[in-house]
């Protein structure tokens, strides 16, 4: 570690972000007009704002100084905290390209380079990110070390394998059992053995010496960000609902990126404050609501706005998701006092790497909890684990519940596979058997 | 008082459809033209030629009702909904019994269940793709040098059918260029095409059930061969309309009326 490079870090921390975050709110344009159909945004966009672009902007300062990896959402980052990385979430970034509608020329760029077309958006943005250094965060260090988990899908490793090849780095990969039925003792051994043994491997990586202390520090924070954002989450079962989920979309960010941090953990008090205030005041999302949904599957990035519009207009609000919960529903089993097994527990039991069964009963009580009259699923041809599975879920739910459901066929972060007049009719037909259903009662 | 009319008027990707009718749901004319480019103005074309054939103006129509693609760029209508809804309300209408409707238009097909007052209970639709559809047909019509009509030739469902293993339409084009320099009889080729378009159309329906009578709707159902092995495939009869493109138009209209007649 150069003295000269710790000096610069401290002082862009110090002083370059604080410097930078009031330029930007200086030179900030005037807002985008709301529409009618939406109620007052949330005071705390602007402060997820700056602790993201505080986190991008940082990143840039930290190659010499923090050690970097780039990491899995559902990768058991309490583990690197504990060594001190600078964490890089390429699904984050992915997102983000996403939402900038930039995702397709990232995608070409890796497609360009012989990876397939079929292969998830998120990869293919990394990897074309990767290939030619364009981001839209300005710069992203390279990581020293690539963290990855098969418990959301089998993609991540052979695109961390990809990485690993090409930047000639580590690669260390926690294999969670798939939870066919239900998670056995062994599974537990088996995968707190792992995290164990993976602490001689990031001493060398890191230069730094494992303390136990320091991870139940971190793990305590990690967990109580996690119990405030499934506090805010249900607060959505009030009505009106204080938010939407498109909302949550963006708000998700720094329990997936910074989670274990005092940063999120600081956030998320922020939030669940201003969303108690917004229910204590009867202050919904969207102006009117009469109709509640709920949302299957990643967000579709580059259209987060355009769907938030179309349901709002419609006095639709979407009051939970299988997608949003994914960071609240494990960590119930976090427990300082038992890291390894807890670990174990909670990363290898989230919804992806759990049965349909599971799937099927989760989303049958988030229904009954949040009072939903319909559902919406995105079936991504990005995320096979999510996607496959949903035909027979709708099938299950409409039958038991007699929900009216609709696929949409899109893409997390690739909008070359975006068909908007096939996907508003098939959204409109669905409003149609909705407003026909609910009246009819 | 004179009777109060309406209309409904269907603007797909190929046809536009009109449909006008009196209070008491009969139909006084139907009107079919290509949407061609604009489909706002095959919009209007199809209702002047609808307000002329029965003598009237526009200023005697009570409700217009638009559906279809092009359904937002129709500057008379008084309300829009899906082609969805309308296929379920207008087959429903000339088939009452019908719990299932088959719709296979230009650019998407679609299997809707339909519940006995005929409001949508369900709906499947093709995705991003001509698979199954009657885009799929016009390209492999092109192909062969037949017209549409010759391509619905009723089959022999027990003589031979020249393969064709892709969905794709573009694939599947590749692979009739490749029988026909097999020089495979251009009938296996029709069977073949017909095959294909009935398993796309199959999956889709056992993927939503079969409840009830099964319509089957769109300007595909005018394909002989194709109803057969439809049927076939389902092991019951289906009904056909005797126009089945002017279904959603009939539905969009009904929709009006109804609309209007529970102001």
């Amino acid at each position: 570690m150069s003295l000269a490079k710790s000096l610069k870090f401290k002082f862009m921390k110090d002083y370059g972000a604080p410097a930078l975050l009031t330029f930007q709110n200086f030179k900030k344009r005037k807002p985008r007009p709301i529409p009618e159909a939406f109620g007052p945004p949330l005071k705390a966009n602007q402060r997820l704002k700056e602790i993201l672009t505080r986190h991008y902007f940082l990143s840039r300062y930290v190659p010499g100084v923090k050690k970097v990896a780039w990491v899995t959402s559902g990768a058991p980052v309490e583990l690197l905290r504990a060594f001190d990385f600078y964490t890089i979430y390429p699904e984050n970034h992915s997102a983000l390209v996403g939402a900038k509608k930039q995702g397709a020329d990232y995608c070409g760029i890796a497609e360009s380079d012989g990876f397939s077309q079929d292969l998830c958006s998120y990869a293919r943005i990394d990897l074309g990110h990767m290939l030619s250094g364009k981001t839209p965060a300005g710069k992203l260090p390279k990581p020293d070390l690539l963290f990855c988990s098969n418990n959301i899908c089998q993609t991540v490793l052979y695109w961390y394998k990809a990485i690993a090849h090409e930047l000639d780095i580590p690669l260390i990969h926690f294999d969670a059992p798939f939870v066919t039925t239900q998670q056995t003792e062994a599974d537990v051994r088996y995968m707190a053995q792992q995290l164990q043994d993976m602490i001689p491997v990031l001493e060398r990586i890191s230069g730094k010496i494992f303390y136990l202390d320091d991870l139940e520090v971190i793990l305590k924070r990690s967990m109580e960000s996690s119990q405030t954002w499934g506090t805010i989450l249900k607060e959505m079962q009030a009505k009106p609902a204080p938010m939407t989920i498109f909302d949550a979309f963006g708000h998700l960010a720094p329990i997936v990126s910074l989670r274990g941090l005092p940063v999120a953990e600081d956030y998320y008090h922020i939030l669940l404050e201003e969303v108690q205030d917004r229910v204590a005041r009867g202050i919904g999302a969207i102006t009117e609501e009469r109709y509640r949904l709920i949302w299957d599957n990643i967000a579709i990035w580059y259209k987060v706005r355009y769907l938030a519009t179309f349901f709002a207009e419609r006095k639709m609000n979407f009051v939970s998701a299988t997608y949003t919960n994914a960071w609240a529903e494990t960590t119930g089993y976090l427990d300082v006092k038992d890291p390894w097994n807890s670990m174990a527990k909670t990363y290898g039991q989230i919804i992806l790497n759990n049965n349909l069964k599971h799937r099927l009963d989760l989303m049958k009580s988030m229904i009954n909890d949040y009072g939903v009259h319909g559902m919406v699923m995105h079936s991504t041809r990005s995320c096979k684990p999510y996607s496959v599975g949903q035909f027979d879920l709708r099938k299950a739910l409409n039958t038991e519940l007699d929900l009216p459901a609709v696929i949409l066929d899109a893409d997390i972060a690739d909008e070359r596979v975006w068909s908007e007049q096939q996907i508003q009719t098939r959204l409109e037909a669905f409003c149609e058997t909705l407003e026909d259903q609910v009246s009819a009662t | 008082m004179p009777p109060r009319l309406f209309v409904g008027v269907d603007v797909g990707s190929l046809s536009t459809d009109l449909v006008l009718l009196n209070d008491q749901g009969k139909v006084l004319s139907e009107i079919i033209i290509a949407t061609g480019v604009n489909g706002a103005e095959a919009a209007e074309i199809a209702f002047d030629e609808a307000l002329s054939e029965t003598e009237l103006t526009r200023g005697d129509i009570s409700a217009v009702t638009a559906t279809g693609y092009g359904r937002a760029s129709v500057a008379f209508a008084t309300g829009k909904t899906t082609e969805i809804s309308c296929h379920g309300v207008g087959a429903h209408q000339l088939f009452p019994n019908t719990g299932t409707v088959i719709d296979i238009g230009g650019q998407d097909s679609k299997v809707i269940q339909i519940d006995a007052r005929g409001r949508m209970l369900d709906f499947t639709m093709n995705d991003k793709c001509a698979a199954g559809t009657g885009r799929f047909l016009e390209v492999m019509a092109d192909r062969l040098e037949l017209d549409l009509g010759e391509l619905s030739n009723p089959l022999n469902l027990e003589g031979e059918t020249a393969p064709i293993s892709s969905t794709c339409t573009v694939f599947a084009e590749s692979e009739v260029i490749s029988l026909l320099a097999k020089h495979t009889p251009r009938e296996q080729i029709v069977n073949g095409l017909q095959r294909s378009i009935v398993n796309r159309i199959w999956s889709m329906v056992t993927s939503i059930g079969v409840q009830g009578e099964v319509t089957l709707t769109g300007g595909v159902a005018n394909n002989k061969g194709l109803v057969l092995l439809l049927e076939a495939q389902l092991g019951r009869p289906v009904n056909v309309p005797d126009n089945p493109q002017i279904v959603g138009a009939l539905g969009a209209a009904h929709i009006a009326l109804k609309g209007y007649s529970q102001g």
